[in-house]
């Protein structure tokens, strides 16, 4: 099929890097995605999101996690349709409520690793509230949050994270809201892991993922992406690449920022990269379980039904 | 239809009436083998505002569950009293605890200071309500005496069931009281 | 066995645990917050799990993740409680997650009189959630029923894949009456069975009324959401994969309506009026029928347990044998309308009473002779 666009380019099958017929089961990595009919994804050509589903894989591969053992829980919203794509069980829900659906599977199945996956509007504005109790309960839900500054899905209206001044459809003279920090917010609620990165630092967040799932408490990681589809057009600021650039130049790793006077971290507008956060928290669903265990063997000593209690 | 007794118990919040018309449904409903039903309403607060209990009674199935016409009526407070002293139905029993209850003139009430008689019993007026059931089961019989006094051990705190079968004794003492008064 | 005095909303929690749930995630509302209390309590013996939630959208949302992992669940509030559930809800109709609901009435709209009893929120519990969904609503008369029908509720859910409303009010919920609590492991249990493998398993197959739900993390890895969505789980607007969906979804119940649609009759043959009723307002019902048969009246007397999909043709039936049927409720006449629907030319008489009183035996024999 691919062999007249080749000819119209004058290229080889090699030249062009057409993978082999069986390039996907040839690659255990890739095992991670669905096979058949869910692609092309709904996202636009050039959307950060790609990479971060890419990275959220690699962390998942790398810590030799079977399948059957991930549970992926979303809200609504472009990054909330990241599930489908890959193999897990997946559990696409309501707008905001993916930390709460997420919370009831976790408490029902604590031996498998929950991730819960959400955009910024997603996460902090419709499920702020579940946002900040999941992070005090420490329970072990993995939070994923792609930070793009806007409601992308519905056409670009600003969100709890677009910087003061920018425009969105539903800020045409530029946000007067202050936004929320996401990192910072997590950390105040009691997330056990904290960790930002931002979508052209893949391999980073590779790490702080598999990092964050592999911790047993409420982890956060943050990946920060764009949207040059509605908040850039809109902002005028340039290509899908550009952007993607920008999040480069507009970037400091955390050892970097350290060292950086108080009076310079003070003016500093640059994304902060790095783990913010490890905290040695004892975890929701162990505790609960501990309960249900002294619990239950008092009642196997107390029959049932004898007398009051 | 079935014979049917109707019971409201009402007073402040904290006092234990709610309590007292559950202990009465049991004994009733366990002990004595009929049906009961214990209905309640209640103000927002915890503590104080007017509460009641409701208490029906029957030897067959009791369909509308709350009081219609109360056969008998316990008012601990005045604004039990103020509140539920004219609903009892014509011909039935009124029981106040006169030391906080003005009964109006031509209101007939049986009179027993109950929260007193608590006091001078147990020490304690927690207990008052424990009494109001002794009064009440003494005077109308409508659960048997063993029924009252087993539904109030079981439901008597631990440490506390002594105090309460006292208390039990003195209220079915007073009604007796009330009963050689009268005739 | 031996009789104990008890509440409708701990009865619920009992029937909960004796059905199997062992899941509940919940937030405090009077006048429901014993079945927490209760639940809180028991599950941990019997090995479930409790936790209070931050909000009733979180709650709804926790035990649908709560069944999606494999334990049997419910939530329990309230009107303003019920409100906020509407969303995930509608979620667990559409993507057939089975759990109970228990909504113990209390007077509305909006706050309204949180410790005062309503039977408002019948038609919310039809159609609170948006869009067209089938769901199932029982409402119990009495304590033991709060036990049975919680029983019910569980069974159902599980059997035909839908979130199961316990629509119980105030009176029900906190009057203590006498009940035996029967042995729970002599306690019918519906239990989700998937028998074929995760190779050929389709969590929404059109084939038949209810495909059997496979919980995650058991090899059958799928995808669930509240689009519409084809037979393996994943989003579709193709007409074919939907239209299959929506016949066989909103079709479940009417096949299966001998299941679900409980009731009970107390018929005299001869009677011109009949007295149809639910929930607490069904126990006046009783009283009032009774004293009009003392008197020598005929009365027909139909009490409905199922509400919802209303048992039409059993109602229909009533019509035909009596001139008039007398609808008591605590709301201003929401079950009227269905009864209305279905009694053709026969009067429907409304006794309706909604400022958190009970309907009154008089007030039903006072429209019978009218």
């Amino acid at each position: 099929m691919v062999d007249h666009i080749l000819e119209a380019h004058h290229l080889t099958k090699q030249e062009a890097q057409i993978p082999p017929e069986d390039w996907f089961e040839a690659n255990e990595t890739l095992q991670k995605l669905r096979k058949h009919k869910k692609f092309p994804t709904i996202w636009c050509s050039g959307c950060g999101l790609g990479v971060v589903m890419g990275a959220l894989i690699r962390a998942i591969d790398h810590l030799g996690l079977d399948n059957d053992q991930v549970a992926l829980v979303a809200g609504i919203g472009c990054t909330a349709r990241m599930p489908v794509y890959m193999d897990f069980n997946t559990l696409h829900t309501t707008h905001g409520r993916a930390l709460a659906f997420a919370t009831g599977l976790k408490i029902a199945r604590p031996d498998m690793k929950v991730i819960a996956i959400m955009g910024d509007g997603d996460a902090l504005a419709i499920g702020g509230n579940h946002f900040i109790h999941a992070a005090r309960r420490n329970i072990g839900i993995t939070a994923l949050v792609v930070n793009n500054s806007i409601y992308g899905m519905t056409g670009g209206q600003y969100s709890p994270t677009t910087p003061v001044g920018m425009r969105a459809t539903t800020a045409p003279y530029g946000n007067v809201e202050p936004p929320f920090p996401i990192c910072d917010l997590a950390m105040a609620a009691g997330a056990s892991y904290v960790a930002r990165s931002t979508a052209f630092h893949a391999l980073e967040l590779d790490k702080y993922l598999s990092e964050a799932i592999a911790n047993d408490g409420f982890s956060l990681v943050e990946a920060v992406s764009y949207c040059h589809t509605t908040y850039g057009r809109i902002n005028k600021l340039g290509t899908a690449a550009d952007m993607m650039r920008a999040l480069k130049d507009t970037s400091i790793p955390k050892a970097s920022y350290d060292k950086l006077s108080p009076e310079e971290q003070q003016a500093n507008t640059k994304i902060v990269r790095g783990v913010l956060q490890r905290k040695n928290r004892p975890e929701y669903t162990q505790i609960y379980n501990l309960l249900v265990e002294q619990q239950t063997q008092r009642e196997e000593i107390r029959p049932r039904n004898t007398g009051r209690r | 239809m079935d014979k049917r007794i109707e019971v409201r118990l009402a007073g402040e919040g904290g006092q234990g009436m709610i309590l007292a018309g559950i202990i009465l449904a049991e004994a009733a409903a366990i002990y004595d083998g009929k049906q009961a039903t214990q209905t309640q309403s209640y103000g927002p607060e915890a503590r104080g505002g007017a509460s009641r209990s409701e208490v029906v009674i029957s030897d067959g199935e009791i369909d509308h569950p709350e009081v219609l016409a109360p056969d008998v009526v316990v008012a601990l407070s005045q604004e039990a009293y103020k509140k539920f002293a004219r609903t009892v139905k014509p011909g039935g029993l009124l029981i106040v605890d006169d030391e906080r209850v003005e009964v109006a003139p031509d209101v007939a009430a049986v009179r027993v200071p109950v929260v007193r008689l608590s006091r001078e019993t147990t020490g304690r007026a927690i207990t008052a309500n424990t009494i109001a059931l002794g009064i009440l089961v003494g005077l109308t019989g409508m659960v048997s005496r063993q029924a009252i006094e087993k539904a109030v051990a079981a439901r008597a705190p631990k440490g506390t069931e002594e105090m309460n079968r006292k208390a039990l004794e003195a209220g079915f003492a007073a009604a007796e009281q009330v009963k050689s008064a009268v005739t | 066995m031996t009789i104990k005095l008890m509440q409708g909303n701990e009865a619920i929690a009992q029937g909960a645990i004796a059905a199997g749930c062992r899941f509940y995630a919940g937030y405090p509302i009077t006048p429901s917050t014993e079945v927490a209390e209760v639940m809180s309590r028991e599950l941990p013996k019997v090995g479930g799990k409790f936790i209070q939630m931050e909000d009733e959208i979180a709650s709804m949302a926790a035990i649908i993740g709560g069944r999606v992992g494999g334990l049997k669940s419910m939530t329990a509030t309230s009107g303003p409680g019920f409100s906020l559930m509407q969303e995930n809800l509608g979620y667990a109709a559409m993507a057939e997650i089975p759990c109970v609901i228990v909504n113990v009435q209390r007077l509305g709209p909006s706050t309204g009189q949180p410790t005062a009893a309503s039977q408002g929120d019948v038609m919310q519990a039809r159609w609170g959630t948006h869009g067209d969904h089938p769901i199932i609503a029982l409402s119990p008369i009495s304590v033991a029923q709060s036990f049975d029908l919680t029983v019910k509720a569980f069974n159902l859910s599980e059997k035909y894949r839908t979130p199961v409303i316990l629509l119980t009010d105030e009176i029900i919920g906190h009057m203590r009456e006498p009940i035996e609590l029967p042995d729970f492991n002599s306690v019918e249990k519906f239990e989700q069975v998937v028998t074929e493998s995760p190779e050929t398993y389709k969590p929404y197959s059109n084939n038949g009324d209810v495909p059997p739900m496979a919980a995650f993390g058991r090899g059958y890895r799928y995808h669930i959401t509240g689009l519409f969505h084809d037979e393996v789980g994943f989003p579709t607007q193709r007409l074919d994969e939907v239209e299959p969906w929506l016949e066989r979804v909103n079709g479940k119940f009417e096949r299966n309506a001998d299941d679900i649609l409980l009731y009970e009759t107390d018929y005299q043959p001869g009677a011109r009026t009949a007295v149809l009723s639910y929930g607490a307002s069904a126990r006046t019902a009783r009283h009032a029928v009774k004293q009009m048969r003392a008197r020598g009246e005929k009365v027909n007397l139909f009490t409905a347990l199922t509400i919802w999909p209303f048992p039409e043709t059993a109602v229909e039936a009533l019509a035909d044998s009596v001139e008039r049927i007398i609808v008591p409720e605590m709301n201003l006449g929401q079950l009227a309308l269905e009864v209305e629907r279905m009694a053709g030319r026969r009067k429907v008489v409304r006794v309706n009473r909604a400022n958190g009183e009970m309907v009154t035996p008089d007030m039903i024999i006072a429209a019978a002779e009218a």
